[in-house]
């Protein structure tokens, strides 16, 4: 442990600096980034083939160039659309399934088999027949970014709902609640955290999905402008793309996440 | 998964589950209501099935994606466990190091296959590269993982009793860490599998994924249905085969 902390300290040259470095790994973290792309940068200058890898400085100029576009503005919305439908789906089909699922025993015992199985299919051999069944539009996308989000959904739900305590269970019963407040009051808060695990994982495989479809055939979306950027030998535009795909990424992951802390503010209150 | 043995129960509902399926799928082919595009009748499917395994094409079509995955997989576990391994070995370095890889695994490595085709051009090697980079994060992190996890006092025993470095590793680490290892293995084996039949259905010419792409096209659903299916129980024997591995490895690790 040591060495290496001293290791990562020398890099950094002064002794103040070693120690402040040692102390917070975040800001280590920060540096390695940011050395990362000085690095890409001057290789982007001299080494690298800029057809292939361009430097940042080119990312982020090409970045209002593609913006400004008309065809990748309504490529952006197009994607995004896809996805927040496909994620909305698949949260309310996989939340609505995993609490049938996981609520009964014979329902647990007889369905989590074959939802494991479906689960095992590799899901990119049956692309082509989403494309056949939901057609070249916004269809396929959406059903397939569903089928990619909808398991780590399911699967969380089951999972958080088999963990509440029988004792919980037992006693709002005996207090009288119906099986509307005991789903209510006992089980969805039992399940918050399980749940937005699964909905973090959802997150990334709808986006993956949809961007699968969308590679595959399109008229439009972020999938199809990849290809058309890349068709043209321009990576800059494609990286700036990226660019805005990690941006969209991260704004819905972090609305995850906000939703997931006022879920479960209730926790912090009793520990 | 965890438990070993077999479920029964779950096994039977999931053979039932499969002949319901089969038994409807005969039957709405059987009234003819169904445009055969969309759903090709099921005796057409395995009399298809039974024609393709007997042409050299889909063999050769099996060599060149099982090869790509191979290559893969070597690359991805090579690249991925000599990482994990410095990382995970020091845990500031681990500190540093893991939200980054763990970050760059969440963007969607596919907007940047158009570029891997580009590069590589479009035979295995797009393939091979694109497999290798999206199966390098898992192996990497889960080492990662399973190296850090270790408890620091059998580290402290092992040292306070001599070990040295290989010592350390080969009878201390590695037998600790297996077990998460195994598992980041075999995730990487399968994203390196479904990236590599992704890739060849996007853009490709050799592999089974580009097979089936050009069936798909050519709007022959009857034998892509049995492309499908075969791609569907190679996908079943590999899981099959790493779950025995990992069962292998991980009884290996926790005995005692």
């Amino acid at each position: 442990m040591t060495d290496a902390t001293l290791k990562a300290a020398t890099d950094a040259g002064t002794p103040s600096w070693r120690e402040m470095l040692a102390k917070s790994p975040g800001k280590a973290r920060l540096l390695v980034v940011i050395a990362t792309f000085i690095v890409w940068e001057i290789a982007g200058h001299t080494v690298l083939d800029p057809h292939f890898l361009s430097p940042p400085s080119a990312i982020v100029g090409a970045l209002p160039r593609i913006l400004s576009d008309l065809g990748v503005q309504k490529a952006l919305w197009a994607s995004f659309y896809e996805l927040i439908i496909a994620f909305a789906i698949a949260i309310v089909a996989g939340v609505a399934i995993g609490l049938a699922v996981g609520l009964h025993r014979f329902t647990f015992r007889s369905s989590l088999p074959l939802i494991l199985l479906l689960y095992s299919i590799p899901q990119v051999t049956i692309l082509p027949l989403f494309v056949l069944y939901f057609g070249i539009g916004a269809g396929s996308k959406i059903a397939f970014g569903v089928s990619h989000g909808i398991f780590p959904i399911m699967l969380n739900v089951i999972a958080g709902v088999q963990s509440v305590d029988d004792a919980h269970l037992t006693a709002a019963r005996a207090m009288g609640a119906t099986r509307m407040q005991i789903i209510r009051r006992v089980v969805l808060p039992h399940m918050t955290p399980s749940l937005f695990a699964g909905l973090r994982l959802a997150m990334s495989g709808t986006l993956l999905g949809v961007l699968l479809a969308e590679l595959y055939v399109s008229q439009g979306g972020i999938g199809y402008y990849s290809r058309v950027f890349a068709d043209s030998f321009d990576p800059p535009a494609t990286f700036a793309l990226v660019t805005c795909l990690a941006v969209m990424a991260i704004l819905l992951n972090e609305s995850v996440r906000r939703a997931e802390r006022r879920a479960s503010f209730w926790r912090t209150h009793q520990r | 998964m965890n438990k070993p043995g077999i479920d029964w129960h779950a096994r039977a509902i999931q053979v039932a589950f499969l002949a319901g399926v089969i038994a409807l799928w005969y039957l709405v082919g059987a009234t003819g209501k169904i445009n055969t595009v969309f759903l090709p009748e099921l005796p057409r499917v395995i009399e298809k099935f039974g024609q393709i395994v007997q042409t050299s094409r889909l063999y050769e079509n099996l060599r060149v994606t099982l090869t790509e995955l191979v290559a893969a997989f070597a690359i991805a576990s090579t690249l991925g466990l000599t990482v994990g391994y410095f990382v995970g070995r020091s845990r500031y370095a681990a500190l540093v190091f893991e939200p980054l890889l763990a970050g760059l695994f969440a963007i969607p490595l596919i907007v940047f296959l158009p570029l891997f085709i580009l590069f590589f051009g479009i035979g295995m090697e797009s393939k091979i590269a694109f497999g290798a980079s999206y199966a390098f994060f898992p192996i990497a992190l889960n080492t990662i993982g399973g190296i850090s996890q270790v408890d620091p006092r059998f580290v402290t025993v092992a040292r306070s009793m001599g070990a040295n470095d290989a010592q350390l590793f080969r009878r201390v680490l590695l037998p600790a860490a297996l077990p998460v290892i195994v598992t980041g293995l075999r995730m990487g084996c399968i994203i390196a599998f479904l990236s590599i039949l992704g890739s060849e259905m996007i853009a490709g010419l050799r592999g089974l994924g580009s097979r089936v792409a050009a069936l798909a096209e050519g709007m022959n659903t009857a034998e892509m249905f049995a492309y499908i299916v075969f791609v569907i129980l190679l996908a079943a024997l590999l899981n099959t085969m790493l779950t025995k591995m990992q069962r292998r490895f991980s009884e290996a690790g926790q005995a005692p």
